[in-house]
Order: structure tokens, then sequence, then C-alpha cells
């Protein structure tokens, strides 16, 4: 079947089986490899993507249900020059150890800030109960996503 | 994954007239179920009915001392509405509470409702305040919707279309989670509707019940104390790796305290 999608800004239009997994359509036809299949069942949030601006289980979306939608992936947030400030906190941070989960922890906390609007240590814990960090590096990653979170209130204060 | 076909409906009808044409259809709501499931091929339908397109399953609706939802409201939607958390806060509580955030930005309540996991938190909330489900021919009150596990009293390609939830003077929703899924192992959503009280039970059996017996002493006084004098038996309740009958009837008397607490706190 045919869908047509933008990822990262840009349109694509692909013909691929009923049964294929968004996920796939990023990593296998894209060649978008950012985003990680961890568990492929759903438990552990490194296939995250923001879809039409919400953090979902790429894994866990059909490409074929997802079919006019907007896709932003890893790629999609920053450079390696133009860090996003989701990425640059994770580095001052050093909110990681192995890297394997970091894609999907930068989605999902972006989604966090950006929509669900956490501040505390607890409501950041709780927020990012869909990805899981095997090196349990969850501390530092905490740190990172209340870094953007804080400075994203500070900035409102200040206007 | 197995192959299969996609369809796309626009309207109930068509979805209802693609189920009766293809050999083995299944409707596709959020999906955080149906997926995994085709996954694991656990199931292999030929036909794939994705109800996404269908405008009319969508909305959220206040009038007067009830709510309803459309099937296809997502539970991150549940969770924050705001009209939603003004009349019946212990539904955006609850839904705020299923698996985690990406399962709450996709999953629908139709779709947990119609599935009827034994481990799933709205059916709690269908039976305890009193819903009414609908469908595109008839209305199905809660006391009559779930029959055993994952058996619900809809017919074979029945589409749920919208809930009817009755808001209650105060409730409150607690559950066990399990660490790693979120489901309830068990979950308790106690509802005062003026003194009449509804205890909704999801996770300790095969399928949502009301705790009668519950019920009948928070009746005559709603306190944690009097959760205590209630024998709760574990007959035909789950037993699993996670937790056994015996503990899961431990689970609902201690879930019901602790919900009761928090309505006498509200």
């Amino acid at each position: 079947m045919q869908i047509s999608l933008t990822v990262n800004g840009h349109d694509h239009t692909l013909d691929v089986p009923e049964n294929t997994l968004l996920v796939d359509v990023i990593r296998e036809h894209l060649k978008l490899t950012g985003t990680h299949v961890g568990c492929d069942t759903s438990q552990c949030g490194a296939c995250t993507v923001h879809l039409d601006g919400r953090g979902v289980k790429s894994c866990t979306v059909l490409a074929a249900q997802v079919d006019g939608s907007n896709v932003t992936t890893i790629e999609g947030i920053g450079s390696t020059e133009n860090l996003h400030p989701m990425q640059q906190a994770f580095r001052d941070c050093h909110a990681l150890q192995c890297g394997f989960c970091t894609p999907g922890m930068i989605m999902s906390a972006i989604d966090l800030v950006e929509n669900v609007g956490v501040q505390t240590n607890q409501e950041v814990r709780e927020g990012l109960e869909g990805n899981i960090c095997r090196c349990t590096g969850y501390h530092n990653i905490v740190q990172a996503v209340l870094q953007v979170a804080r400075a994203g209130t500070d900035q409102t204060q200040e206007n | 994954m197995y192959q299969f076909n996609y369809h796309k409906p626009t309207s109930v009808e068509e979805a209802q007239a693609l189920f009766k044409a293809v050999e083995d259809g299944m409707f596709l709501a959020g999906g955080q179920t149906l997926i995994p499931t085709l996954k694991q091929r656990l199931a292999a339908p030929t036909d794939v009915i994705d109800l996404s397109g269908i405008a009319e399953l969508s909305g959220i609706e206040v009038r007067d001392d009830r709510v309803s939802v459309g099937a296809f409201t997502r539970h991150a939607d549940v969770a924050d509405s705001a009209e939603i958390r003004r009349v019946l806060p212990v539904l955006s509580a609850l839904a705020g509470q299923i698996g985690d955030g990406q399962v709450r930005n996709r999953g629908t309540l139709g779709g947990s409702v119609a599935n009827s996991d034994p481990a799933a938190d709205y059916p709690a909330a269908v039976v305890a305040l009193g819903a009414t489900v609908y469908t595109a021919s008839r209305s199905i009150s809660a006391d009559d919707y779930f029959k055993d596990l994952f058996e619900t009293a809809l017919e074979p390609g029945e589409i749920l279309s919208r809930i009817e939830f009755q808001c209650p003077t105060r409730a409150a929703y607690r559950k066990f989670p399990n660490p790693a899924s979120r489901y309830a192992t068990v979950g308790v959503l106690v509802a005062d509707f003026s003194g009449d009280i509804r205890v909704g039970v999801t996770g300790a059996g095969p399928c949502a019940f009301r705790a009668t017996a519950l019920e009948e002493v928070l009746r005559e006084q709603l306190s944690v104390e009097a959760v205590e004098t209630v024998e709760v038996p574990d007959a035909g309740f789950n037993s699993d790796l996670h937790a056994s009958a015996e503990y899961r009837a431990h689970l609902v008397k201690v879930m019901t305290k602790r919900a009761v607490a928090d309505l006498l706190k509200a």
C-alpha cells in the first residue's frame, strides 16, 4: 500500500506492505537509524518518536495508521553544530552511559517538557516510565530533563 | 507479524460492512494491545479495520451529571481534559495512570473497554461509575457489560461508540501497579453517589466487577475501618507469576482502604 508522511520536515511517499511498522519505515526505508529498537515489545521506549508532536513508541504503530501524519525523529531536532536544548542538557549532565536508550529518552523528555510541563524530580521520573535505561543511569537523565524544564520556566518568568 | 489487509473506513456503517465482508476481521483502535498481539502472532486476522478515521467516535461531552466520552478518545486526552477534571476528576486521574506516557498518547477508551483485559484500569471506572456503554444500535449497562476474561457483551462486529459515566459526589481510584507494565495487579475505584456507594474492582478477577459486600458495609459507614470487617474471598481470582489469588484478595481490601481514605480527604 502507498503511504505519505512528513518526517523531519521532508515529505515521503512510500510503497510498503500493510503490516509494516512505523519504526521499520523510519529505519529501513528512510535509513534514519537514530531511532532504536530495544525490546520490540512496547516496553523500553528506545523507539520513541514524535507523532504530530506527541511521543509514541514507533514499534507499536503501523505505518498505515500514520498515513498523512507528521513524524519527528532524533535526527530532526538538532544538528551536531546546533544541538537541541535537551541534547545539550544530556551532554552537560552526562545523561548517558552506553547511549542506546538516549534517542528515545530525549524524544520522551522533549514531549514531557513541552506538553506535560514537568517541574519536579518525581514528575520527571514518573514521566519517563515508558523509557528504560538498562545501564540504570536514571539520575543524570532526570537532572538533564530538569535542567531544560527549569530553564523554560525561568525564561517564561523573565518574559 | 503475519500479512493482513488494512482498511480505514470513515463511518461506523462502513466499518461494520467491512467486518461482515471480510473473512476474519479485527478492529484496530489505538493499537497498544492489538499491535503487540499481532507481532507475537497471538492473533492472525485476515483484515485489520482501523477505526481512527471515524470522526463520530471521538469527543468529550459533559451534560448535567454525566460525562460522555467517545470510544476513540485517547487516554492522554481524558487525563488532560479540563472539562473532565472539573466534573469527574477521578476519571482523569485514572487515565493518567494507564501504562506510560507513550501508551497514553495512542491508547483509547474504547479499545481498552472493548478488549476487557483483566488488568486494565478503565473497566473499574465503567462498573463503579454506573456507566452506560453505547454501540451503534444499543446501550449496555455497566453491570451487564463485562462477562469474562477478554469477553464482553459486545457481539462480533459490534463497535463501541461511546461511554457515558455518571458523576459521583466524590470518588477515588487506587491501584497496585505491576512494577514493569503498570497494569493493575489490583485496582479499586470507590464512588460515593450521595451515600450510595459503588466499588469497582479490576485486576483481581477474570474481568472487572462490583464488590457488593464492600459496597454494603461502606453504605452503612464510609470509613477505612469498615473495610476491615469485610471478608474478600479469593475464589475465582487470577493467579499468575506476579500475584497469587490470595494476595490479590488481600490487595482488594488494601486498595479499597486507600481509595476510601483518599475519598474522605477530598
